[in-house]
C-alpha cells in the first residue's frame, strides 16, 4: 500500500486534486454529492485544482489526484504522465478510468469509420483507436469502480487515505451485497438475467433491490466466471448475441467482460 | 372454547386464536417477525398480524429457481422456505462491534448498546430449529461466546410449525433435522388445512410457551385432529425433493482432496457467496474497521462473509485458495466432513436453500454424491 499522506504534514493539509480525461463528469459530480460530508472534506484537503466544481487551478505537486475518464486522444496520453509525476497517489475513478469506459466500444471497430461518419471535418479530430484505462499508461495505487462511483465508496476512500488505514473495498460478487441486504434474487425468483454474480460490489446491490437485473456497472469482479453465467443466461432464454451486448457495456474494455462478449460474438455468429 | 387449557401437547387453534396469539406475544413486549411475500418470495420480516402471513401462497423450487404460486386453499404456512434464514436476526449481516471516540491523549471505548426488544420468531421450521442448535454450538459453545448472538438468543420466544409441505429442495428427513422438530421451540403449530381457513394443532415446548398458551382461546384436540396433523407431517417426510447420506457423504469428502469433480462443478461455480449467505448455519464474517472524515471515531463492524471469496483465506502475502475449485471443496467439505471434528455435529440441516438461490443451480446432494462416486439420483447436470 502506497504511503498515506498524513493529514498535515509540515503543518500544512494534504492537496487534492481532481482530473478530467474522456468522461461524462458523473464520477467527479459525486464528490459535490458529497453535500454532508463536503464541509469536513475541505476542513482536512486543501482543494488545489478541481476545474469543474472551483477556480482551484493551483500547481502541484498534490498529496492525492482523483482522475476521471479514460486515455482516448494522444493529448491525454500525455497528459496523464504529467498528473503521475505531480501525485502522491493516484486514484482512478469509475468505469472510464478503470476500463476505458463506454467509449471503449470504439476498440471492437474501427474508429476511422466512426469519426467520418460523425464528423463534418474528420481531418481536424485527432483520436486514438482505443480507449484505454489509466492503469495502461501509468501505476494506479487505488481504482473506484462504478458508472458513476459510490459515494460511500469515495468517502470511505478519502477518509482511510486521510487516517493513514487501508480502505474497505470489497472486491467480491454484488450477490454478497444483494443478499446482506435481504433482496429477493431476481434472477432465481423471477428469471431475470442478472450480471451480479460476475460483478464487483461496491454499488449495494441497488439495481436487484429495485427488482432489475445487475447491469455490470461495477466491472468484473475478483474471480468472474463469465462463461457460466452466459450458459445461465442462455437457460432463461436470452440468445447469444444479447449476452454479449450485455458484456459490452460501461466495462466492455475490462479483460474478463472484453473475453465474454468477443466468445459470445463469435458463437452467435455461428 | 375454553381459554388456557395446558392440557398437554394437543391443543387445538383457530385462526382467532393465532391472532391472540401474536397479540398476546405482543403484549409480552416481544418484537413480532416472520414469513411475509415480498417481491416475489416468501421473506421474514416483521410481523403485524395474520394478515401480513403468507395466506394461500406457495412455491415451486428447483435448482437454481423459485417461483411463488397460489395455492387452492388459504394456508398460512403451506410454502416452502425462502431465501432468508433466522440468521439475519440472530447474526444479523451487519454488526457494530464497537465504537471508539479520541480522549486526551488516546481513545474511549464505547460499548454497543444492547439489541432493543427481544423478538418472537413466528414460523421457524424444523430445519431451521437445528440450525438454531448449530448456531448455538458454534457462537455460544467453547470457551468464547458471542455477547451479541448470545443477548439476542437468549430473548428469543420460538413458535415452530412443523412442516407439511416439503420443498423439491428439501433434505431435512435424510438428515435427521424434520419435518418434525422434536423441541427447540417454546410453542410448535402444525396446520391442519381447512376449506374455510386453516387450524393448528397447537403443541407446548417451555414453561414460557405453556404460560402463553394459556392466554389464548383454544380448545383440546379431538383424536382426529391429532391424527390428521400426524399424518400430514408423516407424509411430508416422504416427499422430499432430495436425499444425502450424511455418512457416507462424511466419510467420502474427508479422503476426497484430489476428486475430479471439484474442477468439474468449478467450471460452473460463480463464487458469488449466495451459497452461504441463505445458509442458515453458514457463520463466517469478517470485521471492518473504518472511521470518520474528521478522524474523531472509529467503528469495528462484523459483516457476513463467505469462503467463496479470495480475501476469505488470506493470509500474510497471499490468499490460500485461489481456486475456485478449492473453494467449493472448502465449502461443502466443512459442511458435510470437518463440521463433525470441529463443532460435533454436521454443518448441513438439509433446507435446501443453497441449492434453490445457487445462481448456477449447483446442487450440493448431487456434489457429495457424485464425489463419493456413486451414481446421481436426479438431476444430472
Ligand atoms: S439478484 Fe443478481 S446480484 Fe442479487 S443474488 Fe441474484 S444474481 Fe446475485
Ligand atoms: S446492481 Fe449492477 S448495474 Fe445496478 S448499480 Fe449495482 S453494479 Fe450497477
Ligand atoms: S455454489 Fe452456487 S451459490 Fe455457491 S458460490 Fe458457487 S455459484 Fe454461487
Ligand atoms: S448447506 Fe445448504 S441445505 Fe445445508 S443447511 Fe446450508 S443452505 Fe441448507
Amino acid at each position: 500500500m502506497p504511503r498515506a499522506p498524513s493529514p498535515r504534514r509540515n503543518g500544512r493539509k494534504p492537496r487534492l486534486a481532481v482530473f478530467k480525461l474522456a468522461s461524462c463528469d458523473g464520477c467527479q459530480l459525486t464528490l459535490l454529492d458529497c453535500e454532508d460530508e463536503l464541509l469536513a472534506i475541505a476542513g482536512r484537503v486543501e482543494v488545489a485544482y478541481f476545474p469543474e466544481a472551483s477556480r482551484a487551478m493551483r500547481r502541484g505537486p498534490y498529496d492525492i489526484a482523483l482522475v476521471e475518464g479514460s486515455v482516448t486522444t494522444p493529448h491525454d496520453a500525455e497528459r496523464i504522465l504529467g498528473i503521475r509525476k505531480s501525485a502522491g497517489i493516484l486514484v482512478s475513478l469509475g468505469a472510464c478510468a478503470t476500463a476505458g469506459g463506454i467509449q471503449a466500444l470504439r476498440n471492437f471497430a474501427d474508429v476511422g469509420a466512426y469519426v467520418s461518419a460523425v464528423y463534418a471535418t474528420p481531418e481536424y479530430v485527432t483520436t486514438l483507436a482505443q480507449s484505454t484505462p489509466v492503469a495502461q499508461h501509468v501505476r494506479v495505487d487505488f481504482e473506484l469502480r462504478g458508472c458513476p462511483i459510490a459515494k460511500d465508496q469515495l468517502l470511505e476512500l478519502l477518509t482511510a487515505l486521510l487516517a493513514g488505514r487501508r480502505p474497505a473495498l470489497p472486491t467480491g460478487s454484488v450477490c454478497q451485497e444483494c443478499k446482506r441486504r435481504g433482496a429477493v434474487c431476481v434472477m432465481v425468483a423471477r428469471g431475470t438475467p442478472c450480471l451480479g454474480p460476475v460483478t464487483q460490489a461496491g454499488c449495494g446491490a441497488l439495481c436487484p433491490a429495485f427488482d432489475r437485473g445487475c447491469f455490470g456497472c461495477f466491472g468484473p469482479m475478483e474471480s468472474p466466471n463469465a462463461a457460466s453465467l452466459g450458459a445461465r443466461w442462455e437457460a432463461l432464454g436470452v440468445a447469444r448475441a444479447d449476452v454479449a451486448r450485455a458484456f459490452r457495456t460501461f466495462n466492455a474494455g475490462a479483460p474478463a467482460f472484453r473475453a465474454a462478449s468477443e466468445a459470445y460474438e463469435r458463437e452467435a455468429d455461428r | 372454547m375454553t381459554t388456557g387449557s395446558t392440557g398437554g401437547d394437543g391443543l387445538l387453534l383457530e385462526v382467532a386464536g393465532l391472532e391472540a396469539l401474536l397479540a398476546a406475544l405482543r403484549r409480552h413486549g416481544y418484537g413480532l417477525v416472520g414469513p411475509r411475500v415480498r417481491d416475489g418470495a416468501v421473506v421474514y420480516d416483521t410481523l403485524g398480524s395474520v394478515a401480513d402471513l403468507p395466506a394461500g401462497w406457495t412455491d415451486e423450487q428447483e435448482a437454481g429457481r423459485y417461483r411463488l404460486v397460489r395455492r387452492n386453499d388459504a394456508a398460512l404456512f403451506g410454502f416452502g422456505l425462502g431465501p432468508h434464514s433466522w440468521k439475519r436476526f440472530l447474526f444479523p449481516p451487519s454488526t457494530v462491534l464497537w465504537h471508539a471516540r479520541r480522549a486526551d491523549g488516546g481513545f474511549e471505548v464505547v460499548a454497543e448498546t444492547p439489541p432493543a426488544a427481544p423478538l418472537a420468531l413466528v414460523g421457524v421450521r424444523p430445519c431451521e430449529l437445528a440450525a438454531l442448535a448449530v448456531q448455538d454450538r458454534v457462537l455460544l459453545g467453547g470457551p468464547w461466546a458471542d455477547p451479541d448472538y448470545r443477548a439476542r438468543r437468549e430473548a428469543l420466544f420460538v413458535v415452530a410449525v412443523h412442516c407439511t409441505r416439503p420443498g423439491a429442495t428439501c433434505f431435512c428427513a435424510s438428515l435427521g433435522t424434520g419435518p418434525r422438530a422434536p423441541s427447540g421451540f417454546d410453542l410448535a403449530l402444525t396446520e391442519i388445512p381447512r376449506p374455510d381457513g386453516p387450524a393448528f394443532l397447537l403443541e407446548t415446548g417451555t414453561a414460557a410457551g405453556e404460560a402463553l398458551a394459556a392466554e389464548v382461546p383454544c380448545r383440546p384436540a379431538s383424536d382426529a385432529e391429532r391424527r390428521e396433523a400426524e399424518s400430514a407431517v408423516a407424509a411430508a417426510a416422504g416427499a422430499m425433493g432430495r436425499a444425502l447420506d450424511p455418512q457416507a457423504a462424511r466419510g467420502a469428502l474427508g479422503t476426497a482432496w484430489e476428486s475430479p469433480r471439484w474442477e468439474a462443478v468449478a467450471r460452473r461455480c460463480l463464487a458469488c457467496g449466495n451459497c452461504t449467505l441463505v445458509c442458515p448455519t453458514c457463520f463466517c464474517s469478517t470485521v471492518e474497521d473504518t472511521s470518520d472524515l474528521a478522524g474523531e471515531t472509529a467503528a469495528r463492524t462484523r459483516r457476513w462473509d463467505t469462503c467463496f471469496g479470495v480475501g476469505f483465506s488470506y493470509v500474510h502475502g497471499g490468499s490460500v485458495r485461489t481456486s475456485v475449485a478449492a473453494r467449493y471443496r472448502q465449502w461443502i467439505t466443512h459442511k458435510l466432513a470437518t463440521w463433525h471434528e470441529q463443532f460435533g455435529t454436521c454443518g448441513c440441516v438439509g433446507c435446501g436453500r443453497c441449492i434453490t438461490w445457487c445462481p448456477a443451480g449447483i446442487d450440493i446432494t448431487e456434489e457429495a454424491r457424485a464425489v463419493a462416486g456413486r451414481s446421481a439420483g436426479r438431476g444430472a447436470s
